[in-house]
């Protein structure tokens, strides 16, 4: 089995106006040393989905059922008590935006020596030199000095490397990225990818990169899920999904990213009209309303029918959620040469 | 943050100059003549003129107004008119440096008015103050862990009737019930610790503490609530509890030092405001405190005591305001500047 696998994963928030389905049956598999990217436009599920895994959503307002096995626990059957110590030292997690995500009052040092104290028994002392040793690994200069800075007083991108260096201290065998990128400049962008990479080798840690940007899930992941309201339409290795994608929604999301070398002239190909609601998803496939395709589908079945998880017309590891008989042809004929006319006539 | 500070309070010198000549002003454009009034019905127009230079009245506003700014520098002596010292020498009053001015309706220098009520009002404020809020944040802080519950929507209403009943109402069923109908307390009356101890002093300032910290603590209680469940909103939590934190240090810890550093500016406003004397709780309870003295002041047409209270309780603001931004700095780490 998966060191990570999770299985009918299903995240609800009963609310006075019905029940939003923010995560309805998600399952996938991870091993550790391997990536996972999973890619969605904002409120397709991705945030509260690992927000489950890591045990943050409050019984009070959010029902999670399925099944989250870690290294064989069910991290949904384990006490609260045991979450809590599960959490920060098994499974740790770098979010969005490290300036709103680190408390503006507590020396950065201090909060990230927090982490140790919360899972060792060390000493003040010890812990501090802990947090000096990662903010070094992480690549902060003068760690010794920068451990007692405000988080204010840092850069974004090196508070999003005390956020990583917060997140590893206990040496996590599962990683949770929220988004890690968004916030920062592009340049800075590649150098925290390429630390994110680095630090994985050393660390084998399982890691999920939750992102909007396919090209960091180019950059990093094995394997990759892509969410639509609240549930997964295409899985699987990395490459083949965005060299064979086989669900309009993947083709949407490759047409609209922009490319330095295109055409000034080109425009960006946005995806027509909104993300679905959560509380009253659209009647059978939750894309149907903004598919261009959807009428090469007999008999009004993208209306009527949600479609099931299924294999790709290129095998077994490739799973799609998508009426179309044939996707692939479809994609060859009438997108690629949209999204890359150059690649078609090399073909 | 020292350079800070000076700023700061030379500032609020020239807002309390500018406030003093304000209420010289304002008194002098009252409709009515202050010596008609304290001369009575039946004067003739010499005996009123008469009465305007017994109580100072006679020289120009802004001559009174320059007299008392040297009044604070320097002091001053009463009477001023030299030829009745002359004459009465056993009236002589010596009003020392920072001399706020001579009330003629009382008898007495101003500052002596003030040494006599500031105690009564100090030791309400500080009473209260303690009360409304170790029960506003303990109770603002219940209700928002246990948001949504019975006992959350329980402090809630009770906090809501606390804060629409008006003091007085509050204070004179306290009063009527608590320590006359029942009799479980003494009915107040200000004694100094000098006089009956610290349980005396405490006990007969009980009553009336209560009445002001209860119409507070319903304020505060409401607002740590909010604050509180703010707070726990914000990404730095979810980060505490991402860590593995136990509930108690993200409360604690980290959800309550932000959501009460807001709380702490209005503390000290409200703390502030009140040393200068609770008007009602002070007359409901016939506390003889700076409240009192200024409603006093206000019906006799007492100028030199009014002067003086609001240059008292305009300073006791403009500090407040200097100690409250020093320690939103202390809390604040980003407040911090140079």
């Amino acid at each position: 089995m998966s060191f990570l696998s999770v299985r009918d994963l299903r995240v609800h928030f009963p609310t006075i106006d019905g029940v939003v389905k923010a995560t309805d049956g998600l399952s996938f598999d991870l091993e550790r040393g391997k990536t996972l990217g999973i890619v969605g436009e904002s409120g397709s599920g991705k945030s509260v989905s690992t927000s489950a895994i890591l045990g943050l959503h409050r019984r009070t307002n959010a029902i999670v059922s399925g099944e989250i096995l870690l290294d064989g626990v069910d991290l949904l059957k384990v006490s609260d008590e045991d979450m809590r110590r599960r959490r920060g030292r098994e499974v740790a997690m770098i979010f969005q935006d490290p300036l709103s995500a680190m408390h503006p009052y507590y020396r950065v040092g201090n909060q990230i020596a927090e982490a140790y104290r919360v899972h060792h028994d060390v000493s003040k002392k010890a812990a501090r030199a802990r947090a000096i040793e990662m903010l070094d690994r992480v690549g902060i200069p003068q760690p010794d000095r920068r451990v007692d800075d405000y988080p204010h007083q840092f850069s974004g991108g090196m508070r999003q490397r005390a956020m990583i260096a917060m997140a590893l201290i206990n040496n996590p065998s599962l990683l949770i990225a929220d988004e890690p990128t968004t916030a920062l400049d592009v340049t800075v962008q590649a150098q925290i990818l390429d630390l994110l990479q680095d630090l994985q080798r050393d660390f084998d840690a399982a890691v999920m990169i939750i992102t909007h940007d396919l090209g960091v899930v180019a950059e990093m992941a094995h394997d990759v899920l892509v969410m639509y309201g609240g549930r997964a339409v295409e899985y699987g290795a990395t490459k083949e999904i965005l060299t064979h994608p086989e669900m309009p929604y993947t083709w949407g999301l490759l047409s609209s990213i922009p490319e330095v070398d295109a055409d000034p002239e080109a425009k960006l190909v946005p995806i027509p009209g909104n993300p679905p609601s959560l509380l009253n998803p659209p009647s059978g496939c939750h894309f149907h309303p903004r598919c261009t395709h959807r009428d090469k589908v007999p008999g009004d079945l993208c209306r009527t029918v949600s479609p099931e998880l299924t294999p790709g017309t290129r095998g077994e590891g490739h799973l799609k959620r998508c009426h179309l008989a044939n996707p692939d042809v479809v994609y060859e004929r009438e997108v690629l040469p949209e999204i890359a006319p150059d690649l078609v006539e090399g073909r | 943050m020292f350079a800070y500070v000076v700023r700061r309070l030379f500032i609020g010198v020239i807002l309390l100059i500018v406030m003093s000549l304000v209420t010289f002003l304002l008194f002098f454009l009252m409709p009515q003549d202050p010596a008609r009034v304290a001369c009575g019905k039946n004067c003739s127009i010499a005996q009123i003129k008469q009465t305007e230079k017994a109580l100072g009245y006679d020289k120009p506003a802004l001559t009174q107004w320059t007299d008392f700014l040297q009044g604070v520098v320097v002091g001053r002596e009463y009477p001023e008119d030299k030829s009745l010292r002359e004459k009465a020498p056993e009236l002589i009053s010596d009003c020392a440096a920072p001399c706020l001015g001579y009330s003629r309706v009382n008898q007495v220098t101003v500052s002596e008015e003030i040494k006599e009520a500031f105690p009564v009002s100090a030791s309400l404020a500080v009473l209260a103050f303690i009360m409304w809020i170790v029960g506003g944040i303990l109770f603002g802080v219940i209700a928002a862990v246990t948001k949504g519950t019975v006992v959350d929507r329980g402090i809630v209403a009770i906090s809501l009737v606390f804060y629409a009943f008006p003091t007085f109402f509050i204070g004179l069923f306290l009063l009527k019930f608590i320590a006359i109908k029942w009799g479980w307390v003494d009915v107040p009356s200000y004694t100094t610790i000098a006089e009956g101890g610290v349980g005396g002093w405490l006990s007969n300032l009980f009553l009336p503490a209560l009445t002001l910290a209860l119409f507070f603590m319903a304020g505060y209680v409401r607002m740590t609530r909010a604050f509180v469940l703010e707070s726990m909103t914000e990404d730095y939590i979810r980060t505490a509890r991402a860590k593995g934190l136990k509930r108690g240090p993200v409360l604690f810890k980290h959800t309550m030092r932000a959501a009460l550093t807001p709380l702490v500016t209005m503390a000290g406003l409200d703390f502030a405001g009140l040393l200068g004397g609770a008007i009602i709780t002070e007359s409901v309870f016939n506390f003889n405190g700076l409240g009192k003295l200024a409603v006093d002041a206000n019906v006799s047409y007492d100028l030199p005591t009014l002067i003086g209270l609001v240059v008292l309780l305009g300073s006791f603001v403009i500090v407040a305001n200097i100690i409250v931004d020093v320690l939103y700095a202390v809390i604040d780490p980003r407040v911090r500047v140079g």
